[in-house]
């Protein structure tokens, strides 16, 4: 699997008097089989224009993105998308949730039903495939989520700040989950963030973006996801020099945009 | 808060105006909070109490407010008797027909018309114009057309019932479609819906909270337009029933109409709140 995104630049049309803003400039990126590939950037540097994008709910004003020799050209099942919030349905539980990307597929309820319980039994969701979604803390909706995303089995995960919502703790385990998820499925995946100590310590490639107009100003080669992976405490990975160092270069940087907008 | 200056505790209308700390299980600071189950049942009885005290005190004359013994009175005798050679339980069926009649055709034509107006510029464009024109309209302004294109028979009365609800119903099955959260219908999108299993599986089910509440305020507009409905050439229902009655000045069978009516419809709404409560039980929770 790759994803190739070739010299693409978004465009919104001039309104209301002012002229046309840039959201995307001449972006270059490149996602390979099973690279995490994290987004991180002061407001406005085009992070979420650049995922919905790659999902296919926005064409570029130029460029292209090519996935597997393929244009995109709309959303499809091949990119299943992890939102912030929002996005479960409350009138169904947590397996019918789970499997509501199977069931637009038009796959039989008995079949949706047995891949949906793979997917809870991963996220440690079991127990609550009955329950009603509303009734389930923010970690384990936005699990349900998550699940949902991988049923389909698709070629690339997009998580738009999927974590953004959850409080300090459930936020570090759920970071955790995902990477372990990540490895046992060899997904690509694309993610948004906020935080830059959660950039840093899930990808494998940063790119940091800056706005006005949205591109991509540094990228960097993170080893920290494999750290972990290879069996260190997370706590030791983010407390280790390498990365403390690269979280104060990374901040300078993104701090330096967040002023020169102001 | 405390007052550290005054030793004495703030006035009457101050610790009126301020909330107090709420008890455990309940959230401090939410608008209306509590139950009001006992103080409706005492509103109701202390209303009763004051139209037996004013009547049987004579303040009032009977014509004008009939004490309820007379109204309970006049109930049995109509029950057991009818009324106009008609019985009363066919008065009552007949005018729940047409109401109900005229509810279920609104909510056949006015649900997919609205869910369609809410997902299609097109349609809107259509019959925006003619919904906005007719629905400020009273429907006793265009009752006179009613007799004049479909006559006195049936048709002109549960046309005009079912105009009353038509609207409301349209309306909210219209804003209904805007229910859906935009993520909601990306995900749907990103797993290769197409348009029609977007609306199928996201947008009409986050449209139900809203659908289900227009439908009890259309309801609620039939029972109002009904009296309208049987003025013209109705010989049974229970509208004819308190207007024929109001014409002989017999006041406790128009009290009791009302009351009948508003039985009825109040079952209705009951029936309705049920269903909310068992279909959408998400409702605000998401």
């Amino acid at each position: 699997m790759s994803l190739k995104i070739d010299n693409v630049s978004v465009i919104y049309p001039a309104a209301d008097g002012r002229p046309p803003v840039a959201a995307l400039s001449e972006i270059n990126l490149q996602i390979l089989e099973g690279e995490f590939v994290v987004a991180l950037g002061a407001s406005g540097c085009g992070k979420s224009t650049l995922l919905n994008l790659i999902a296919g709910f926005l064409s570029p004003t130029s460029g292209s993105l090519v996935l597997d020799g393929r244009t995109v050209s709309g959303p499809g099942a091949d990119r299943a998308v992890v939102f912030q919030k929002h996005a479960l349905l409350p009138w169904l539980n947590v397996i019918d949730n789970v499997a509501f990307g199977l069931e637009i597929q038009g796959i039989a309820k008995q079949a949706r039903r047995k891949t949906a319980n793979e997917f809870i039994q991963l996220l440690g969701l079991d127990g609550f495939q009955n329950s009603p979604i509303y009734k389930l803390s923010g970690g384990m909706q936005q699990r349900v989520g998550i699940a949902r995303a991988l049923t389909c089995d698709p070629k690339v995960l997009l998580m738009d700040e999927p974590l953004g919502a959850l409080d300090a703790l459930t936020r570090e385990k759920a970071q955790e989950l995902i990477l372990k998820i990540w490895g046992e499925t060899r997904k690509s995946v694309f993610f948004i963030t906020h935080s830059v100590e959660e950039a840093l310590f899930m990808g494998t490639k940063l790119i940091v973006m800056s706005p006005r107009p949205g591109r991509i100003t540094h990228v960097f080669d993170l080893p920290f996801s494999r750290q972990f992976q290879s069996g260190a405490p997370a706590r030791q990975v983010k407390a280790s020099p390498e990365f403390i160092a690269l979280r104060e270069k990374v901040l300078n940087i993104i701090f330096a945009d967040e002023e020169a907008v102001e | 808060m405390t007052d550290p200056v005054s030793s004495k505790g703030p006035g009457l209308l101050a610790r009126l105006a301020r909330a107090r700390p709420t008890k455990p299980g309940e959230i401090y600071g939410v608008p209306g909070q509590g139950s009001t189950f006992w103080l409706s049942i005492g509103s109701v009885l202390v209303l009763l109490f004051i139209w037996w005290l004013v009547t049987a005190l004579g303040l009032v004359k009977p014509l004008f407010v009939p004490s309820p013994q007379a109204v309970v009175k006049k109930f049995i005798q109509i029950w057991n008797e009818g009324f106009t050679n008609t019985p009363f339980l066919e008065h009552v069926l007949i005018s729940t027909f047409r109401v109900f009649g005229a509810f279920l055709l609104a909510c056949a034509i006015g649900l997919p018309l609205g869910l369609a107006m809410g997902m299609s510029p097109l349609m809107r464009g259509i019959f925006d114009p003619p919904i906005e024109f007719y629905r400020p309209i009273p429907p006793l302004a265009y009752l006179p057309l009613m007799i004049i294109w479909f006559g006195i028979g049936e048709t002109s009365k549960v046309l005009l019932i079912f105009l009353s609800v038509f609207a409301p119903i349209v309306l909210g099955a219209r804003s209904g479609v805007k229910s859906a959260a935009i993520e909601q219908i990306h995900a749907a999108y990103s797993f290769g819906a197409t348009r029609w299993q977007v609306m199928r599986h996201v947008i009409l089910p986050s449209a139900m909270p809203e659908i289900l509440t227009a439908m009890r305020v259309g309801i609620g507009f039939g029972w109002t337009t009904l009296v309208a409905a049987e003025m013209v050439a109705a010989t049974k229902g229970l509208g004819y029933m308190v207007l024929s009655a109001s014409q002989f000045l017999q006041t406790p069978v128009v009290i009791m109409g009302i009351f009948v009516i508003a039985i009825i419809a109040f079952g209705f709404d009951l029936l309705m709140r049920f269903l909310e409560r068992r279909l959408v039980p998400w409702k605000g929770r998401m």
